[in-house]
């Protein structure tokens, strides 16, 4: 069985994000870039699940160059080979979803697991998009999956609890935090991880238009707060509940 | 514009997160509602009551009854014939339809939006919340998922839509089957819609503490409990409780931070709620950076003499 693992290179989770004083973006200059974190989830969920009749995991990036180091990660924690699909330009999650499927149907994949969203856009669409592009069932929001010969049956974070859902293969499965804690490559695998097959390709070799559909017109901080007042005990308090009209 | 709001329900009645979509959906223009369910008539007749509202289009089939993206994108793939823009509340059922609506038409969703600020342009958070972009798209037809935080809720009574069928026939199921759900009973408000909550964290120091602390004082306020990913982490809470980057984003009246330090990634979860007030021991917690009243002190005091007094 063979799982196809999708994943991207972010602004480190630890850094604070700075917004650049021309308000066009986020700066990444000189700054930490790791995996996103979900997408470590989705590798080490695939690694997990070589006990249950996974075979061959595939790492795919789509994005910058350097993403080769993201998947360099992905394999040092134990996929099998990666494919990297270079584009210097910023592709949306449609474009990403439409690149996906053309590899997909040239993988065969059974599983495809992706992490629920990356941490700098936010979008949360990837997974959805692909599952609809390909017409395969999709499982959001993961906490837990069990893979049997045929099917997948992937306990999901939903408001308010848990839910349930029995998908046939293939099939997509996002992660959210709880599925896993992934592993730290160790460095024999590091080393190793540098030898594994790495194959480059462009979105034109997919013959796929990933041309944006959104300009982004500006990125600004959000509102500040400020520090407001210290009280000095429990009756300030419920002084200041009552002004507000939380207590009576 | 004609506008198609995806209406989020139980089965019974219609979740307070649609009527910020409805808000949302009446700044494009004209707004017709979508409830799709299995038994649907009660929750039709209960969104044909909310206000600015044109039409309620109901599609009623057994393999509605739970919400799967798998059946519900190509039911609003075909309603899209009729209308320019789709918009679902970013909640977990919201997220999991909408990209696979974009998809099917090829339109590059927006997601989470804060604000429409023309008929292609909106605002939207990006990195947790640590800047906001300001977006315009060149897709046609709009597919958007709406922060229900950031818009006011339209009103739930005074209209009075017609309520329409339309065909839900031809939903099979293949792909994917609904197995079960375990949802927590609420005896509180529910976080994303509270308009008070109290939150606990690693201060806590074990599960009893946060029962018996922090529980009687939610009971007291009538508030929604949550809780530090810290405090999930260490098991004293269930992982729904949790508000932060990772988890339920909330912007309520009063937000009351105990024994929480304020890590980045549960301000991103809190900071637009209209007063924060935290209690903790460290005076230089950074929770104080963006208390609007800060109490330094031992929670375990604090608290229960607070919840006596109010």
């Amino acid at each position: 069985m063979k799982v196809l693992v999708p994943v991207k290179r972010v602004l480190d989770y630890n850094v604070k994000p700075r917004v650049k004083a021309d308000g066009t973006g986020v700066d990444l200059a000189n700054v930490k870039m790791s995996m996103n974190p979900f997408d470590e989830i989705a590798v080490e969920e695939a690694i997990r699940l070589k006990d249950k009749g996974v075979t061959e995991i595939v790492a795919v990036s789509i994005g910058e160059a350097k993403s080769q180091e993201t998947l360099r990660t992905a394999l040092a924690m134990g996929a099998d080979r990666a494919i990297l699909v270079v584009s210097e330009e910023k592709v949306e999650p449609l474009g990403v979803a439409k690149l996906l499927k053309a590899i997909v149907e040239a993988e065969k994949p059974d599983l495809i697991i992706l992490g629920k969203q990356a941490i700098d856009d936010d979008n949360n669409q990837t997974g959805q998009m692909l599952a609809g592009l390909l017409g395969v069932g999709q499982a959001t929001f993961a906490s837990k999956v069990e893979l049997t010969a045929d099917s997948v049956t992937v306990t999901r974070e939903v408001d308010g609890g848990s839910e349930t859902e029995k998908l046939s293969l293939p099939a997509i499965i996002t992660t959210d935090l709880r599925l896993n804690e992934p592993r730290y490559a160790s460095l024999p695998n590091i080393m190793k991880a540098k030898s594994k097959p790495l194959d480059q390709k462009t979105p034109a070799d997919y013959g796929v238009d990933v041309a944006p559909r959104l300009t982004t017109l500006k990125v600004v901080e959000p509102p500040k707060r400020t520090a407001g007042v210290k009280v000095a005990d429990v009756d300030e308090l419920v002084a200041k509940l009552k002004a507000l009209g939380v207590a009576k | 514009m004609k506008t198609l709001v995806w209406v989020e329900h139980d089965g019974k009645t219609v979740k307070d997160a649609t009527l910020a979509v409805v808000t949302a959906a009446s700044k494009l223009g004209e707004v017709d509602l979508l409830v799709a369910g299995s038994g649907v008539d009660a929750v039709a007749a209960e969104a044909a009551k909310i206000a600015g509202v044109s039409s309620v289009l109901t599609a009623d089939n057994a393999a509605l009854e739970h919400p799967l993206a798998e059946t519900v994108a190509p039911l609003v793939v075909k309603l899209m014939a009729d209308h320019d823009a789709f918009l679902a509340p970013a909640t977990s059922n919201g997220k999991n339809i909408a990209p696979r609506v974009a998809a099917l038409l090829d339109v590059m969703q927006i997601s989470d939006i804060l604000s429409v600020e023309s008929a292609d342009t909106f605002t939207r958070p990006i990195y947790a919340g640590n800047a906001i972009a300001t977006v315009q798209t060149s897709d046609k037809k709009l597919v958007i998922t709406v922060r229900g935080t950031a818009f006011e809720k339209a009103a739930a009574e005074g209209g009075s839509a017609k309520v329409v069928a339309t065909d839900g026939a031809g939903l099979e199921q293949s792909v994917s089957t609904y197995v079960g759900s375990e949802i927590a009973k609420l005896e509180r408000p529910e976080l994303t819609s509270a308009k008070i909550i109290v939150s606990g964290g690693r201060a806590l120091a074990s599960s009893e503490n946060f029962h018996s602390v922090i529980e009687p004082l939610a009971d007291k306020l009538g508030a929604a409990v949550g809780a530090s990913r810290a405090a999930v982490d260490a098991g004293y809470v269930p992982n729904d409780y949790q508000v932060g980057q990772t988890g339920k984003i909330v912007a309520p009246e009063v937000y009351m931070a105990i024994g929480i330090s304020g890590a980045i990634q549960h301000l991103a979860g809190m900071k637009d709620s209209k007063t924060i007030i935290a209690i903790n021991k460290d005076e230089d917690a950074p929770i104080f950076q963006v208390a609007d009243i800060g109490l330094v002190g031992d929670l375990f005091k604090i608290v229960p003499e607070l919840t006596s007094k109010l």
